[in-house]
């Protein structure tokens, strides 16, 4: 096809052109909408910076998090008169480890569980809900019975006894949440499949004889993937803080792994004399879970946006 | 009706059968029930004698109908640990955990309910953006975190609340903040929602056409309508948020069914904590069951689908 602008007529032409400066691109539409978007921008902001202070761990880190120095236990923050060891801005915890070092080595471990987690529960959650939203019926019977099941279920006490029979590790959190937490996934794509499925383009499809697969990948799919951003973000927010929960009762990740949550633990018996122990993961957390949610509030504005 | 309720209540039995059975293979998958039992000093022979006791050489799947069938009867069986029916156990210390979901979830619904009518009565004004400024901060605060910050705050430096127990009412004000906050930013929303569509609505323009005061338009035209999803959101919430009671008893020091799990699991108490998953799955089901039947008497339309 050699479609050019010169092979038309002039008339349409000029009207593409005049349309042109009227109406700006729809990249730049994206744009405005996204610095229109505080929340949005915010979030990003604030994730890029936790990523980046993840990625860069070893250079920005101070001290090995690991490293103890039983000489200088709960040495004090920069803020305190006493007890305040230049060494360790943040002072250190009840074994002498950089507790500022630990705290940015911490961010490593929430965004990598916030990941997989994600991963693991988005696949189940999407499988789940498209196959059941697109044939719908039995399938979809099936499928209600299993999201029923799984919310049924308290999430946080199953949790604790599968880290209980399979032996508290990084891996094994990340796969007890992720096995869990696919339920929200598999609701919304279940929901915005069904109304795919009726759309015209998609009868046209199956009416010229494309093939079952075809049809899910290629014209359902680009439907369901602005929510399924939004609920990942969501998602991995959840799995973030289930994480913090779960190893803060001892039930998650295990010392001397530098997890928030663990921290948070440790921190737990000097709450009367240091309790920045527990005040900083807190707002690590806290400011990183912020992010998320803002980042996907602001993601479904400026996405629903465009479709409408 | 009648065969939607037969249907529904159906499936909720057998969403309980699944989520015990499930967890009843977890937890005899782990690890082996004689070996807590027998404790550290049991001989070889203690624990084939403790597992013939037991019945724990037999199929997994005939220890869970037995098991399935005692629990229906209201048999748990025995703790490991401390030797005690777990059914006195749980009934023991279940009404803790009921008031202190019920006063979590009236917590939530009385800050939520004004904060998201305000908020729908003026969009985007000051009063909007607090509202909803409140909501994102509350989302991103872990629940937990929350609970020692006000531990730190009102229990050590001010000494205005007790910190542990559950003898007092006091005992009970923070843990109802701390577990009542977080379904308050999605209940507000809800109201906010529902409110704004209601304001819009024709009936609404009627009744403020008819020169009804502004109080009894928003009270009893106006709310009345939106706070029924609320209501019906806070139904399921009441069931997660029981779940939620593990970590708050458990820093509260607050000896309910949600402490006792977090101990059982420390000992590797298994008949305690599947009655406790059995307990807490059950809330949910017969929860949402009643939600379901609730919206399904009013909206006739749902049973035939």
């Amino acid at each position: 096809m050699t479609d050019t602008g010169a092979a038309r007529p002039l008339a349409f032409r000029q009207r593409q052109t005049t349309e042109e400066i009227l109406e700006p691109s729809p990249w730049s539409k994206l744009r405005r909408r996204i610095l229109g978007n505080h929340s949005f921008l915010i979030g990003a902001v604030i994730l890029a910076a936790v990523f980046a202070v993840a990625i860069l761990a070893p250079l920005l880190a101070p001290h090995d998090p690991y490293d103890q120095d039983l000489a200088k236990r709960l040495t004090n923050p920069f803020w305190h008169e006493k007890k305040v060891d230049p060494e360790h801005i943040l002072g250190t915890d009840k074994v002498g480890r950089d507790y500022l070092s630990r705290l940015i080595y911490g961010s490593q471990i929430s965004l990598l569980i916030g990941f997989s987690t994600m991963l693991i529960s988005g696949v189940i959650g999407t499988v789940l809900g498209v196959t059941a939203g697109y044939f719908g019926g039995r399938v979809d019977m099936v499928v209600n019975f299993i999201i029923n099941t799984r919310l049924a279920m308290p999430v946080f006490l199953v949790a604790m006894a599968a880290v209980v029979a399979f032996g508290a590790s990084l891996t094994v959190v990340i796969l007890v949440l992720g096995l869990f937490l696919w339920d929200r996934f598999a609701v919304v794509m279940r929901s915005i499949t069904m109304q795919a499925r009726d759309l015209d383009y998609v009868k046209a499809a199956r009416a010229i004889g494309c093939s079952t697969p075809y049809i899910i990948v290629r014209e359902i799919f680009p439907n369901v993937l602005s929510s399924l951003t939004v609920v990942a973000t969501v998602e991995m927010a959840n799995a973030i803080l289930l994480e913090a929960a779960l190893s803060f009762l001892g039930f998650g990740v295990q010392a001397p792994t530098p997890s928030w949550g663990l921290m948070l633990n440790e921190g737990r018996e000097y709450m009367f004399f240091s309790p920045w122990l527990l005040a900083l993961p807190g707002v690590c957390l806290f400011m990183l879970v912020l992010a998320i949610n803002l980042f996907g509030d602001g993601l479904r504005d400026v996405t629903l946006e465009r479709e409408r | 009706m009648p065969a939607y309720t037969l249907k529904r209540t159906f499936v909720a039995f057998l969403i309980l059968i699944v989520v015990s059975g499930l967890t009843f293979s977890l937890s005899h998958l782990s690890a082996d029930p004689a070996l807590t039992i027998g404790g550290e000093q049991a001989s070889e022979e203690d624990i084939q004698a403790i597992r013939k006791l037991y019945g724990f050489d037999r199929p997994i799947y005939i220890q869970y109908f037995d098991w399935l069938g005692r629990a229906l009867a209201g048999d748990f069986g025995e703790s490991y640990h401390y030797k005690q029916r777990v059914f006195d156990m749980v009934s023991e210390r279940i009404g803790r955990t009921m008031l202190l979901g019920t006063l979590a979830i009236l917590f939530a619904l009385v800050v939520s309910i004004p904060l998201g009518t305000l908020a729908a009565m003026r969009p985007n004004s000051i009063i909007d953006r607090i509202a909803l400024f409140i909501a994102v901060l509350g989302q991103a605060l872990p629940t937990f975190w929350f609970a020692l910050m006000m531990i730190i705050v009102f229990g050590v430096w001010w000494r205005w609340l007790p910190i542990s127990g559950h003898t007092q009412w006091a005992n009970y004000v923070m843990p109802t903040i701390a577990l009542g906050y977080y379904a308050t930013p999605a209940l507000m929303r809800l109201t906010r929602a529902g409110m704004i569509e209601v304001l819009a609505s024709d009936y609404i323009r009627t009744a403020r056409a008819k020169g009804l005061s502004p109080a009894s338009v928003l009270f009893k035209h106006a709310l009345r309508n939106a706070i029924i999803p609320v209501v019906a959101l806070a139904a399921v919430w009441f069931g997660f948020m029981l779940g939620g009671s593990i970590v708050i008893e458990t820093i509260f020091n607050l000896k309910g069914i949600g402490w006792l799990s977090y101990d059982a699991l420390l000992r590797s108490d298994l008949p305690v904590v599947q009655a406790i998953v059995l307990v807490f799955a059950s809330f949910y089901v017969v929860l949402t069951l009643l939600a379901d039947l609730l919206n399904a008497y009013l909206d006739p339309r749902i049973s035939v689908r």
